[in-house]
């Protein structure tokens, strides 16, 4: 193996590194909201700063690849999709964040019947996660594929979360803040997923060199 | 250690014998087992002050050195310095492909046959080692005493190594030494350098700049004879200090 194609190889192992840490951050921060677990939740917001650094030494590597191998072609593609792939990453990790920090705030209120649908939101965002650096890894653009496609219950499950959401509002004024609070995580899942969108659509340009996101309708021309 | 200096160029300055000023003022340090470039427009003195590491210069009566460069503690400048003994300290490999008219086995062997070892065995040895070292020795093995001028022009850079290497020197002085080869063996030579930067010090002067940016740790730009700045090869290609390095890495030349 060549000492470019090591350079390549750690790169890429910082990349799953980063991204275990992420879908390990989403699922603490969910689960530290339904568990009414603050201390899990703490956790969440306090090692948060490892996946930044994870974001900065990647873009270093990167940049220093780029300026020391002029890669071309694959290893172009490659480079390109890893420094997205980054910034998506921890765009992903601050919106668990943002979930923990509101999973500390709601710990002492009741439930109501929207948190099966943000456990559901959780659920299919942590496997788009999983599956778009999987079709990373593998190369495989039909996952790529299927992980765009599954955006889509995420957006419906946010719908349908703020529409009960406006139904408890109206009909329980009291409830206004914690209501909006968790109309905060539902739209911060339904953004970690918008980024795993994102991240599949960078694969499909690695594997392919062909760009599709924008296009208008996206689903058919996959 | 990888800052540990090998070379210590202090105030250099050099005179050709028309009494042109080559290089003005050069101070830098080459560092152990790490691989330094100079890079640099042509005419800026690279290949000149690469030559003055092991005293090439010499070879043209009436040049002139000034300041200093010390290694191991001594100043190689100084006239009392043994050229012999410091050319097998301090080996040059050209741009152009240089095996002697004899075998494989007997190019290797030449600069150890005049320190004057004579065992076979020892001789056969060293030699091996040279060829294994300069990654040769897998394709010319079973042919090892026929011609060197049968070796492709690639493979005829590398045994022209593993003759420098023969001799166990400390640095390896490399004056553009893929510029005369193809794309794959270009690569090889580049592959080459940064295996044998665990054993020696490197210094390569090359025109190409990418060249540099791939192979080498530390590199120094040179314009008009005088060194614009040294550092860290990562550093030198991402963030350079000096605005005439940024524009001569981006080609603003």
């Amino acid at each position: 193996m060549s000492i470019k194609d090591d350079e390549l190889k750690i790169i890429k192992e910082m990349l799953l590194k980063m991204a275990s840490l992420v879908e390990a951050a989403i699922k603490d921060s969910v689960k530290s909201l339904l568990e009414r677990d603050v201390e899990l939740a703490n956790r969440v917001i306090k090692n948060d700063h490892v996946i930044n650094s994870y974001d900065v030494h990647i873009d270093e590597a990167c940049i220093k690849f780029i300026a020391r191998r002029q890669p071309v072609g694959k290893d172009l593609r490659f480079i390109t999709t890893g420094m997205k792939i980054t910034t998506d990453l921890e765009r992903i990790a601050d919106h668990a964040v943002n979930i923990a920090e509101r999973a500390v705030e709601l710990s002492n209120e009741p439930f109501n019947n929207t948190y099966d649908d943000i456990s559901r939101m959780r659920e299919v965002a942590q496997r788009m996660i999983k599956d778009a650096i999987g079709s990373f890894v593998n190369e495989d653009k039909r996952l790529a594929k299927d992980v765009i496609m599954r955006d889509d219950e995420v957006d419906d499950l946010n719908d349908a979360i703020i529409d009960e959401l406006m139904v408890i509002m109206t009909k329980h004024p009291e409830a206004i803040v914690h209501a909006t609070k968790l109309a905060y995580i539902s739209r911060n899942l339904e953004r970690i997923a918008d980024h795993t969108t994102n991240i599949a659509e960078m694969v499909i340009y690695m594997i392919e060199g062909r760009i599709v996101r924008h296009i208008a309708d996206t689903h058919e021309t996959l | 250690m990888e800052d540990e200096r090998v070379l210590d160029v202090k105030s250099l300055g050099f005179y050709y014998s028309n009494g042109v000023q080559a290089l003005r003022n050069i101070s830098l340090p080459i560092y152990k087992k790490a691989v330094t470039s100079l890079i640099g427009p042509s005419g800026c003195g690279k290949t000149t002050l690469l030559r003055c590491f092991n005293r090439m210069h010499d070879l043209y009566p009436g040049s002139r050195y000034e300041g200093e460069i010390y290694f191991d503690n001594a100043n190689i400048l100084s006239s009392s310095v043994d050229l012999i003994h410091l050319r097998c300290r301090i080996g040059m490999v050209f741009q152009r492909p240089t095996p002697f008219p004899m075998t494989i086995f007997e190019n290797v062997a030449y600069g150890l046959r005049l320190k004057g070892v004579k065992n076979k065995q020892e001789l056969a040895q060293s030699v091996e080692r040279a060829l294994r070292h300069a990654v040769l020795w897998d394709e010319v093995k079973d042919r090892i005493n026929s011609s060197a001028y049968n070796l492709s022009v690639g493979q005829q850079q590398r045994l022209v190594i593993a003759r420098s290497l023969a001799v166990k020197p400390e640095v390896l002085l490399f004056d553009e030494p893929a510029s005369a080869l193809d794309p794959v063996s270009t690569s090889k030579i580049e592959e080459l350098a940064t295996i044998l930067k665990k054993y020696y010090t490197i210094v390569i002067v090359t025109q190409n700049m990418q060249q540099a940016a791939r192979i080498s740790d530390w590199t120094g730009f040179m314009m008009l004879g005088e060194l614009v700045e040294f550092g860290r090869t990562d550093t030198m290609f991402t963030n350079p200090s000096n605005v005439l390095t940024d524009d001569y890495i981006s080609g603003r030349f």
